[in-house]
């Protein structure tokens, strides 16, 4: 018996790693601190998604706090906090966003589907300009105060908790 | 219309794949002959299809067809044709039809030109051969159509990334892929057999070509990739140990142990469950290596750089391939006829020793290359494995390993006599010494280690000379023997010797490089000299420069040592305004022993610039050995034994275990 489970160990060790890789892709990350955090808003300017609507720059960060959230139609779990950033929209909340290395046309689907939670959409189609914020993955979420410069980063999808316990208390607290 | 026949091959292969995967498996077990011959034209077919589906992506390319999404989103009108060529290979779309493509020509192979198979072995191995070819195009034609058209066409494309515009890199990954690929057909053999329940030495002397093949493109796709880094990205460096690296690496280190033990199960019908599994693990780390890291599927920690789809299907695939064929082990292996058994002091030993060494080394890669995205996986904090871990790890394992490959060649099968052994490695051992005190002597004060490390070196290549002139009876007998005995010695013999003196070389290189390389980082204005380990580099000037899709600057130096001249070098630095990307050309001058190396890097705007300078000692010897590595498996490979065929099995209730074959050389 302890040689056949000699045998059966490689596919026992397979079964182990497909386990962990199946859990990495589902899982929100757990968080990075950023090396942007009290840094200002990098130097950018990105042409607008939609036809008509405004694009996204840095001189739109600054004068007041801002919520720039990194998107992309390609991402689940950006669906996943889709439903609380028009929450948020409905609740008056002015967000704006990065719309990241997606086809214009999948991205204006999913506004168009989902509904459009932003005032402000910059596309970058190459991600270069997000490479300048720091992102290495879809969604993350920046707060700006009005100096314009970056205050907290959210890597992964906004939760409700997120929302209510550090988004909004944070936005709240800058604003004053 | 071209684009659209190609992606209907691909429609047909995938059918023939099916059929091809199915029919001969059923053929071989009910003993129906005319079903099992249906792999070899399948097989033929398979390959036709993919190849027509690969010329008309090129023929895109070529043309700069726009309206096919892979050309317009990764070519570009202005490039140079041969890089338009390359850019087919430069994406994931269409490196996926370079990997079957491969795929598909060993399975035409194995039809074409395994004629000495038996039947039943023959048509297992394609169907086998065929599932993974079937599961890949399936994931090409669902989730990264190549040939998919975009309308309206965009009026011209977004360019190949700048860094991939180069000769080296544009030929690398064919290198690789044949490497990986070719590991498909030892996993296909190690299947079939499994199937069949029967692994002999006849299955050995089958396998061994193909891993061989595998192994040799492996490696110079290795040295191609290492070399390429070094001359590209201008940080003075060879090997990074990143998880690309590391992907090609595992195989690499997997499929040598394969190699070395499937000698044991040709020559001493042993280690057989061993090898089975080993040549299961290195096709493994291949597709592990390609897919999940290369395609940065998993590095990407909150979702995919590109199509959620392609993640879940590729782990999807995996798991049925190595999880289905792990599991086809469990049940079958421990029914192999256990065979010849070998002292602990033997020939078979010395090779299981290697295979262990060997085989932890591929572990230790793959924990730190996949240890990162574990610890996130269970919620610890994100770290990345750099340099410091594997130097750490690497070289304890590696050590033992390079002392064993010069001892084991001397040591005799079944049973044999270490001090006999030993009596005879005298030379090499004088030579080891020999070249640690040179090294000591020649850089006095340098770090022990890279002392000690030089003398390996000189024991492997001085071992493996001395283990051809023992074969030979150098000195010793008369030379009429000696021509005899030459002529005679099977030129596997050769390839050994070649492959352990090539290693020998990489390591010199290596460890001189690292250990003694000469850097210096400075701001020089034009008409300034820097003294660079006894050579005089002077910057002369620097001068714009314009190419076809890039402008930037030149720099030019002039080398002089004393009075002498010795070489002009031009580093430079381009932006290809397409890609928005900027790149720097090193400069290489090569004395042979050492190289020189400029980078040009940004100017302060008062008139100085950043250069880099280094001296790398004995660097170009590490792509050299690893030439001559790639050499003796090609000469081992043209060995007679593989061209006249495999000896006739043994009948199918093997008798005891003993060797089919005629005894080892």
């Amino acid at each position: 018996m302890g040689r056949r489970l000699l045998f059966i160990l490689p596919g026992l060790v397979f079964l182990a790693l497909v386990a962990a890789f199946y859990a990495g892709l589902g899982r929100d990350p757990a968080l990075v601190p950023s090396a942007l955090i009290g840094k200002p808003v990098p130097h950018f300017a990105l042409p607008a998604l939609l036809d008509g609507g405004a694009g996204l720059q840095t001189a739109d960060l600054k004068g007041r706090v801002a919520l720039v959230n990194v998107f992309a139609s390609w991402c689940v779990p950006c669906r996943a906090e889709h439903p609380f950033l028009m929450r948020l929209a409905k609740e008056g909340v002015e967000l704006d966003a990065i719309n990241y290395k997606d086809k214009p046309e999948d991205a204006r689907l999913w506004l168009g589907t989902l509904g459009d939670p932003y005032k402000r959409i910059g596309a970058d189609r190459e991600g270069t300009v997000a490479l300048d914020w720091g992102v290495y993955g879809v969604p993350e979420t920046f707060v700006i105060d009005r100096e314009g410069t970056i205050r907290y980063k959210q890597v992964g999808p906004l939760s409700p908790d997120d929302i209510n316990d550090t988004i909004l208390p944070l936005v709240r607290q800058l604003s004053k | 219309m071209i684009t659209e026949i190609g992606q209907f091959a691909l429609v047909l292969a995938l059918l023939v794949a099916l059929v091809q995967a199915s029919v001969p498996l059923y053929g071989a077990r009910h003993g129906n002959a005319p079903l099992m011959a249906l792999a070899r034209p399948a097989a033929q077919a398979q390959f036709a299809l993919v190849l027509i589906a690969f010329l008309a992506l090129m023929y895109a390319f070529a043309t700069s067809d726009f309206s096919v999404f892979v050309v317009a989103e990764n070519s570009h009108s202005t490039m140079p044709l041969i890089y338009k060529l390359a850019g087919v290979w430069g994406n994931h779309e269409g490196s996926m039809v370079l990997w079957v493509l491969i795929l598909t020509l060993f399975g035409a192979g194995v039809a074409s030109f395994g004629g000495n198979l038996p039947p039943a072995l023959q048509a297992r191995v394609l169907a086998v051969q065929a599932m993974i070819g079937a599961g890949f195009l399936a994931f090409i034609l669902l989730t990264s159509d190549p040939l998919a058209r975009v309308l309206p066409p965009p009026a011209d494309g977004r360019g190949l990334n700048p860094l991939l515009q180069d000769p080296g890199l544009a030929s690398h990954p064919p290198m690789l892929y044949l490497g990986y690929v070719g590991f498909s057909m030892a996993f296909s053999f190690a299947v079939a057999a499994l199937i069949e329940g029967r692994v002999d030495a006849a299955w050995a002397r089958w396998v061994r070509p193909w891993t061989l093949a595998a192994w040799c493109a492996l490696t110079l796709g290795i040295a191609m990739g290492s070399w390429w880094a070094y001359y590209t990205l201008g940080w003075g460096g060879f090997w990074f140990w990143d998880p690309v690296e590391n992907a090609s690496f595992m195989p690499w280190l997997a499929g040598t142990a394969l190699l070395h033990s499937a000698i044991v199960v040709e020559k001493r019908d042993a280690l057989k469950s061993w090898t089975i599994l080993l040549a299961i693990l290195t096709f493994s780390l291949s597709l592990v290596g390609t897919f999940l890291v290369r395609s940065g599927v998993l590095t990407s920690v909150h979702a995919f750089a590109t199509d959620p789809r392609r993640g879940v299907f590729i782990l999807l695939l995996l798991a049925v391939a190595i999880g289905g064929s792990l599991a086809l082990y469990a049940v079958r292996a421990p029914a192999l006829q256990p065979g010849g058994l070998f002292a602990p002091l033997s020939r078979e030993a010395a090779l299981l020793l290697n295979n262990l060494l060997l085989a932890s080394a591929a572990a230790t890669v793959l924990i730190g290359t996949l240890y990162p995205l574990f610890l996130d996986a269970v919620g610890g904090p994100k770290i990345s494995v750099g340099a410091p871990y594997f130097n750490l790890t690497f070289g304890p394992l590696m050590t033992p390993l390079l002392v064993v490959v010069v001892v084991g060649p001397f040591l005799a099968w079944k049973r044999a006599d270490l001090a006999g052994a030993l009596q005879r490695l005298w030379a090499a051992a004088v030579a080891a010494l020999a070249g640690a005190l040179v090294t000591l002597y020649l850089h006095s004060g340098g770090p022990l280690l890279a002392v000690l490390g030089m003398g390996l070196a000189a024991w492997l290549v001085v071992g493996a000379g001395t283990e051809l002139a023992e074969r030979l009876r150098l000195l010793r007998a008369p030379w009429p023997e000696v021509w005899q005995r030459a002529r005679r010695l099977p030129r596997a013999s050769y390839g050994m010797t070649l492959a352990h003196a090539g290693l020998g070389i990489t390591l010199a290189g290596i460890i001189a490089m690292t250990s003694w390389k000469v850097e210096h980082i400075q701001i020089m204005r034009p008409g300034e000299t820097v003294d660079l380990a006894g050579y005089s580099v002077r910057l002369e000037r620097v001068e714009p420069a314009r190419g076809p899709n890039y402008e930037g600057q030149r720099a030019v130096f002039t080398v002089t040592r004393g009075s002498r001249f010795v070489a002009t070098l031009f580093p430079a630095k381009r932006n290809f305004p397409v890609a928005g990307q900027d790149t720097t050309e090193t400069a290489i001058h090569t004395l042979g022993i050492a190289d020189i190396y400029a980078v040009l890097g940004d100017g302060d705007g008062k008139g100085g610039w950043t250069v880099r300078l280094y001296y790398n000692p004995l660097a170009p010897f590490i792509w050299f050995g690893g030439v001559i590595m790639v050499l003796g498996g090609l000469v081992s490979l043209s060995d007679r034994r593989y061209r006249i065929g495999a000896p006739a099995r043994r009948p199918l209730p093997a008798g005891p275990a003993g060797l089919a074959n005629a005894p080892g050389d």
